[in-house]
């Protein structure tokens, strides 16, 4: 037997090794596939079955649906964004623009929509910044490496985690009967909910910090604020406020979706308008709402640019 | 340290030092404007006045029905014989004989509202409220309930009225024709069987040996069956409906996600400025996600919601079109960020272009797709809960509905810890697929600097 033929029996064997692991991967994948579309369609049809409406009763009547949104007069959109009145206004709901007005002084005032979306923003604002305040101090203590007692930590850290994870229309929704229903019940539901979420973020950052700064604190007698002010504040502040940034950002959706259930501003006026089938305040409220999550993610975007520099961020619910 | 030793420190940093105005003092502008707005927000949403008018006492109330109950027998006094009654639907069920109602042998009753410690007893004539180590004597004879004697703080005396706070336990309320006590029990009542079932009020032992070998209960069914039918159709708690919106909500994100995920795959490679042919395919598509994000989960979800009617339908059809938005920008984001030689190299064997995405694109990327993908559901769980209660289906409705009525909150709390869990046992599971995920990427990085 020669060297040749023991070589190409080695490689057959490794071939065929080869050919096997690849086959039975390929029928893993397979496997896999197979099994998420098998419960793509399980679920299609169940979530069918559980809706008011069925996708293909309802398919054939989306233009109906679609019709009423497109105004006749397109003209209505702007007149309905700006409270001007319309021509069409025959008395009704739908066209009466100017009813909302908010007079600042004589002859001039802002339009109905941009005070809502003025009031969804503040919503937003003023949450954060309590999921700020809270968060920083908490993310000392739950920092492994910063923290002052491991059993302070380890309340303070499934606190966190309970204020996450607690569904934010149930805070709202206690607080409405008792703080009355309207935006304050909606920014200490988003509020407390942003501690939870900032908090997280912050402690992960705080981790993993650059600890020699805090080594000469402590060997010069600092206590453990003049550590955390001087040695660990400086590194993780630019980090903690784009974070904080990126926050503004998800709070303005979820203090949207808070004013449709009832934490006033410019979804409770979005849902109105939509289930009443008011084709052109719709558009309009849709168009502001559009524009001004867009300018936040732009300027957020932009300011977190100048923070931290071109840093990927994932985003966080 | 002299003076000059501080000078000579000073001049040898001065970029630390001698800092331009701005940079010293924005800190301090940062902190002016915070203070500036909060002032303005305090003024917008005219917080002393909401503060001033809110019922922060109603809180512990509330918190206190998340885990508890309470019962209120009313004893009407110008009947001709006194006799206790419940309101319809209590959770003693049909024929309530509680043993802390006693009608003593005189002809009065003792309600025991906790032990003997705080409890009422009562004629026609008199009633006497004990609590906190002191009796109070009530006259019920001229017209109105007068006390005699001193009245303790935890009695509020109204004109045709007396109230007695008794603290968690409850409270009694006399006037001159009616005794009404409401009694307070912690736990949860009827969680498993209401008062309609056959095995309500017995215990467990009993309940498992009737099932396990008693008599058919009701002829034609099996113990087992009438029981799970039983507890699935609770009255009170809801279980079959309750789970059922909870799953509902599992499944719009699920759906929502893949089917987001499915559609953003292929664009994504369209809108990947390494990838694509086109540099105003990528502006357009990334356009396109950008929209598709920036028009909130919420209009979407009251969209479809009008199309579709409300339902689950409506719930994964918004965040489906959300997440191709969110997730065709992320999948693009990590095509741009892949190490191009692989695809080079299988560029170089003159394979066709969907063979180069294949081999030289895709092994790059598939982790980094599906951690992404999993992230994106994880979060989405949460989302669902909420859009729910615009009308997307889902438990968020159902939570919204009990809140609304302000007196179900243990139904409340029993949702709340029902979607805490599925909300905790997917995090875990995404958490862990993520880490087999990252480590499966960790080990092939690792092969390949060990190749070189």
């Amino acid at each position: 037997m020669t060297s040749a033929t023991l070589h190409s029996d080695a490689t057959r064997q490794q071939a065929d090794a080869w050919r096997r692991q690849t086959s039975l991967r390929r029928f893993y994948t397979a496997l896999g596939v197979g099994l998420l579309l098998a419960a793509m369609f399980a679920t299609m049809w169940f979530a069918d079955e559980a809706n008011a409406g069925h996708f293909f009763d309802r398919l054939p009547h989306i233009l109906d649906f679609l019709s009423w949104l497109i105004p006749k007069d397109l003209n209505d959109v702007w007149r309905a964004l700006f409270d001007i009145a319309s021509p069409s206004d025959r008395g009704t709901q739908e066209f009466n623009f100017p009813l909302g007005r908010v007079y600042i002084w004589d002859g001039f005032y802002i339009p109905e929509y941009f005070e809502l979306m003025l009031t969804t923003v503040n919503v937003a604002l003023v949450s954060t910044f309590i999921g700020f305040v809270f968060a920083v101090p908490f993310s000392f203590i739950a920092a492994r490496n910063l923290t002052p007692s491991p059993i302070l930590r380890l309340v303070v850290k499934r606190f966190m985690e309970l204020l996450r994870a607690f569904p934010e229309i149930v805070i709202a929704g206690l607080f409405a009967a008792i703080v009355s229903i309207g935006p304050v019940a909606a920014i200490i539901a988003i509020g407390l909910h942003s501690i939870g979420a900032l908090g997280k973020l912050f402690y992960e950052i705080n981790e993993n910090i650059d600890m020699r700064p805090e080594e000469g604190l402590r060997a010069v007698g600092a206590n453990w604020f003049e550590r955390v002010r001087f040695a660990d504040l400086p590194q993780v502040l630019p980090n903690f406020m784009s974070y904080t940034l990126l926050r503004i950002e998800i709070n303005v959706r979820i203090s949207t979706i808070m004013g449709a259930v009832g934490g006033g501003g410019i979804g409770e006026e979005l849902k109105l308008a939509i289930s009443r089938g008011f084709g052109a305040k719709t558009l309009a409220l849709v168009l502001l709402l559009f524009i001004t999550i867009v300018l936040v993610d732009q300027f957020s975007a932009w300011l977190r640019r100048k923070l931290v520099g071109e840093q990927a961020f994932l985003m966080s619910a | 340290m002299t003076a000059d030793e501080l000078s000579a420190i000073e001049d040898r940093h001065p970029q630390i030092f001698q800092r331009p105005a701005y940079k010293r003092f924005w800190p301090l502008l940062l902190m002016a404007g915070t203070v500036l707005y909060l002032g303005y927000a305090l003024w917008f949403f005219s917080l002393p006045q909401v503060l001033r008018e809110s019922h922060w006492e109603r809180l512990p109330l509330f918190l206190s029905q998340w885990i508890s109950y309470d019962l209120q027998p009313e004893f009407r006094l110008d009947q001709p014989e006194i006799t206790p009654k419940y309101l319809r639907f209590s959770a003693l069920g049909e024929n309530p004989n509680p043993d802390w109602v006693i009608k003593n042998p005189d002809g009065t009753y003792t309600v025991q509202v906790d032990g003997d410690a705080k409890s009422v007893t009562f004629d026609k004539t008199k009633a006497a409220i004990t609590a906190n180590g002191v009796t109070v004597p009530i006259s019920l004879t001229g017209g109105k309930p007068v006390i005699t004697g001193p009245v303790p703080d935890w009695v509020t005396v109204h004109d045709d009225e007396i109230v007695a706070k008794l603290g968690f336990a409850g409270e009694v309320r006399v006037t001159v024709d009616r005794v009404k006590v409401r009694k307070r029990f912690l736990g949860w009542a009827n969680f498993v069987f209401d008062t309609r079932s056959p095995f309500f009020g017995k215990p467990a032992g009993e309940v498992i040996s009737l099932i396990v070998s008693g008599p058919e209960l009701r002829p034609g069914t099996s113990n087992l069956a009438l029981a799970a039918d039983n507890f699935w159709n609770n009255a009170q708690w809801q279980h079959g409906d309750v789970w059922t919106k909870l799953l509902q909500t599992i499944v719009m994100a699920f759906l929502g996600t893949l089917l987001g995920g499915i559609v953003a795959f292929p664009l994504a490679f369209f809108a990947a400025r390494n990838i694509t042919p086109s540099g105003v395919l990528s502006q357009v598509l990334k356009r396109f996600f950008d929209f598709m994000r920036s028009v909130d989960m919420l209009i979407w979800a009251l969209f479809f919601t009008r199309a579709f009617g409300p339902g689950p339908l409506a719930g994964s059809a918004a965040i489906f079109f959300t997440e191709i938005g969110t997730l065709g920008k992320t999948y693009s984001e990590a095509l741009e960020n892949i190490d191009d030689k692989p695809r080079e190299g299988v560029l170089s064997t003159g394979a066709n272009g969907i063979l180069v995405q294949r081999y030289g694109v895709l092994p790059e990327v598939v982790p980094v797709f599906i951690s992404q993908t999993l992230y994106q559901w994880e979060s989405n769980i949460r989302g669902a809960t909420i859009i729910g209660a615009v009308g997307a289906g889902g438990i968020g409705l159902k939570l919204w509905e009990a809140m609304r009525t302000n007196s179900n909150w243990a139904n409340v709390f029993y949702m709340v810890l029902l979607t805490l869990l599925v909300v905790f046992i997917f995090d875990n599971i995404s958490n862990f697929l993520r880490r087999r995920l990252s480590r499966t990427l960790h080990d092939y990085n690792r092969l390949q600097a060990e190749r070189g």
